[in-house]
């Protein structure tokens, strides 16, 4: 007996499917047109003047010694971002999974970061690490740590790595937990019975049939690292000192919305557009070869 | 008896009614949060209970950057405010917006509201004037930079409370005195680019950009990597290499660190006193900012930040009498005399300055005055009267990523200096290509 539904009618899933076709339209495709279109015009900041300039936004960009070093910064914040949220949400699914008591509680805390907006969370952790008056700046002064990230680079970067971890790990979290319910106990069970140890289990059985889980999560913390991570820089360093933690995202934004210069803010979110195209086709042709669904 | 009572309510509610419609709104966006809003909407509170004709609404619209934007966005939908609201590094592209806006003199004059340019500031309305002397927008929250020190750590390290330090060398001299009586902080800032690129070449009579400081015209190039430039970035750097200044940030961060106590000399804006008088617990003096005195011509004159108000264009006639009418009531000595009072930010008009200064209000607070005198120090030079850079938002973050490459000893002030110059002519060409 067939179990699937069959949709017999030639318009009715075009139909049903319609809504989410036209916010797909007006929201991303729309303005990603939108965008391609005003990276090869120059226009004045009240839209009065506009001039075809080819390729010339671009030009621009490339001449750029600093454009050319945030590509470094991003790629590094980026890798930091999706390892660091995958890793430590991994390690927190696994030991909740394990929890007996009082599960839900610890569940639910763990997910409560993700209803924070990311500028808030940068906040957040800024204030805890302010150089003079962070809590947390106070016991690393005990301890001897010059912590100063508004002159420190690396601190900066650290800083905001941490913002953008702590807000997506929840995220990270409730797909990882998901996934480790999903896994049938009988094959946990039947391996403790030939004796393996915990570490064993996890990484010869469960890390394996997570991987579909893993992959889904590397793309899209991949893809949050590169666009979505803007608010948390914009709240905390602005992406000094100097160019430490001056993100493509983030130059995009501050290059569009706070300076008005749009044909050179959308230059750079085409290029970065492209960037992320190609990241995610990578990872689905190379990296989901290594997944087993 | 109740129906004629119902009826005689019911017409004076629609008399009320139609004088309402018959009031021209004029919409106001603005940037001035908490206590700078509420003086704000007190002034157009004022206006409003003054004359029955106009109604100024005034609307908060987040920092500067954002109500800009905002504003851009909604004169590209068609429904700009009349007045907006535009901080000093906004006033090239504004300026630039031909079809955006209406000047200010334009406006007064065909309302034929008296306007005398000449009876305000030249250092703030030079500022947003062009050059054949028209003004653009309205001078409305103006400061400057000032330096301040913390009298209790003068007289913990040994030096006198009462002398603050004028040059550049008796700083690093102090300096090296608190820092040996125990100051993790000798010195630190708020805005650096514009205290020690725009405000320091001001006040050393050199030029910024060409073309007097790109009031000019707008193919002007920057010329902040000069050798004198490039002497006191490097002094900065040596006095943060060792320990002698603390770099806090690139807006306002310098502020805490003074107030709180943490640092014991400060340069920062004028509009920073209001926060210090109420955190500080130690005793402060408010002085003129450092200088080189080997530097001829120095110290000349420092320039203004805060913003202006721009007038939008496209209303309708009888709106732009009301936005005249409130501009001329802005104007007014008494008005100015309340704004600056209450707020701290420096009064435009020299009628006003005079009438605070008869009212006793700075024999009681002491240095309130001192800001309208770093400012008209000496009548501006081309050098000295303000600064007109394209894209400045950008501009003005390339000179603190340099700067801040100094500051942290990865850069040589000059090889910080040049680049910044080279990064920021190409962000100038930019606008110049945009706006030919």
């Amino acid at each position: 007996m067939e179990k699937r539904v069959v949709f017999r009618s030639a318009w009715l899933p075009y139909l049903l499917v319609a809504p989410q076709i036209a916010i797909t339209l007006v929201f991303f495709f729309w303005p990603a047109a939108q965008a391609v279109w005003y990276s090869f015009h120059l226009q004045d900041a009240f839209g009065l003047k506009t001039q075809f300039v080819g390729l010339q936004n671009f030009a621009f960009l490339f001449r750029d010694g600093k454009y050319l070093a945030s590509f470094k910064v991003t790629a590094l914040f980026s890798v930091l971002v999706a390892f660091a949220g995958i890793a430590i949400s991994l390690l927190l699914a696994a030991m909740a999974d394990r929890v007996l008591k009082g599960a839900l509680a610890y569940k639910t805390l763990l997910i409560w970061p993700y209803a924070v907006a990311p500028a808030v969370a940068g906040v957040l952790w800024a204030f805890m690490l302010a150089p003079s008056i962070g809590i947390v700046t106070f016991v690393l002064k005990k301890v001897g740590i010059d912590w100063n990230w508004i002159i420190h680079g690396d601190q900066a970067m650290l800083l905001v790595v941490v913002a953008a971890v702590w807000k997506q790990i929840s995220y990270n979290f409730l797909f990882f937990l998901a996934g480790l319910q999903s896994i049938p106990k009988s094959l946990i069970e039947a391996a403790a019975i030939d004796g393996a140890g915990p570490g064993r289990r996890f990484w010869t059985i469960v890390f394996p049939l997570l991987s579909p889980t893993t992959f889904f999560l590397l793309v899209v913390n991949s893809v949050y690292a590169f666009f979505d991570t803007f608010g948390v820089i914009d709240a905390t360093t602005e992406g000094g000192p100097g160019q430490a933690t001056n993100i493509l995202v983030y130059k995009v934004y501050h290059d569009g919305v706070k300076a008005a210069d749009l044909g050179g803010s959308s230059a750079q979110s085409v290029i970065l557009m492209f960037i992320v195209i190609t990241l995610t086709v990578i990872q689905f042709r190379f990296v989901e070869k290594k997944v087993q669904y | 008896m109740r129906i004629k009572h119902l009826t005689l309510a019911l017409a004076a509610a629609g008399m009320v009614a139609t004088q309402a419609h018959a009031q021209t709104e004029i919409q106001w966006w603005h940037s001035m949060g908490g206590a700078l809003g509420e003086a704000l909407n007190g002034l157009a509170d004022k206006f409003n209970a003054s004359q029955k004709e106009y109604k100024v609404v005034a609307t908060f619209k987040g920092s500067y950057p954002e109500s800009m934007t905002a504003a851009i966005a909604a004169f590209r939908a068609g429904n700009a405010p009349h007045l907006l609201q535009v901080f000093e590094v906004g006033t090239a592209t504004m300026m630039a917006a031909k079809g955006a806006i209406v000047p200010v003199a334009t406006v007064m004059h065909d309302a034929k509201e008296p306007f005398d340019p000449k009876a305000y500031l030249p250092t703030v309305t030079g500022y947003y004037t062009d050059l054949k002397g028209n003004m653009l927008s309205f001078p409305f929250n103006s400061s400057t930079v000032m330096f301040y020190i913390n009298k209790d750590a003068f007289k913990k390290a040994g030096l006198d409370p009462n002398k603050a330090p004028k040059t550049w060398k008796e700083v690093v001299a102090a300096a090296e005195k608190l820092k040996a009586s125990g100051s993790a902080c000798p010195y630190t800032t708020s805005w650096p680019s514009w205290t020690h690129i725009e405000n320091f070449s001001a006040w050393h009579n050199i030029p910024i950009g060409t073309k007097q400081n790109g009031m000019g015209g707008l193919d002007t190039v920057f010329t902040i990597n000069s050798p004198l430039h490039v002497r006191h970035i490097a002094l900065l750097g040596d006095m943060a290499k060792k320990g002698l200044f603390i770099y806090a940030g690139r807006t306002n961060q310098g502020d805490a660190k003074f107030s709180s106590g943490e640092c014991a000399m400060f340069t920062g804006s004028a509009g920073a006193q209001a926060g210090i008088k109420k955190a500080a617990k130690f005793d402060w003096s408010i002085n003129f900012i450092p200088y080189y005195d080997d530097v001829k011509g120095a110290p000349q004159n420092s320039i203004i930040g805060g913003a202006s108000v721009w007038i939008m264009g496209g209303k309708k006639p009888e709106e732009y009498k009301g936005v005249a009418k409130f501009m001329a009531f802005l104007s007014r000595p008494e008005i100015q005399m309340e704004w600056h009072t209450t707020t701290g930010y420096v009064p435009i008009t020299r009628a006003s300055y005079e009438l605070t200064r008869k009212s006793g209000y700075y024999d009681k607070n002491p240095g309130a005055d001192m800001p309208v005198k770093e400012l008209t120090l000496h009548n501006p030079t081309e050098n000295s009267k303000g600064l007109r850079f394209g894209n400045f938002v950008q501009g003005r973050t390339v000179i603190e990523e340099e700067l801040e490459e100094v500051f942290s000893g990865k850069k040589d002030a000059k090889t910080a200096l040049d680049e910044a110059v080279k990064r920021g002519n190409e962000i100038l060409r930019q606008f110049e290509a945009a706006n030919k």
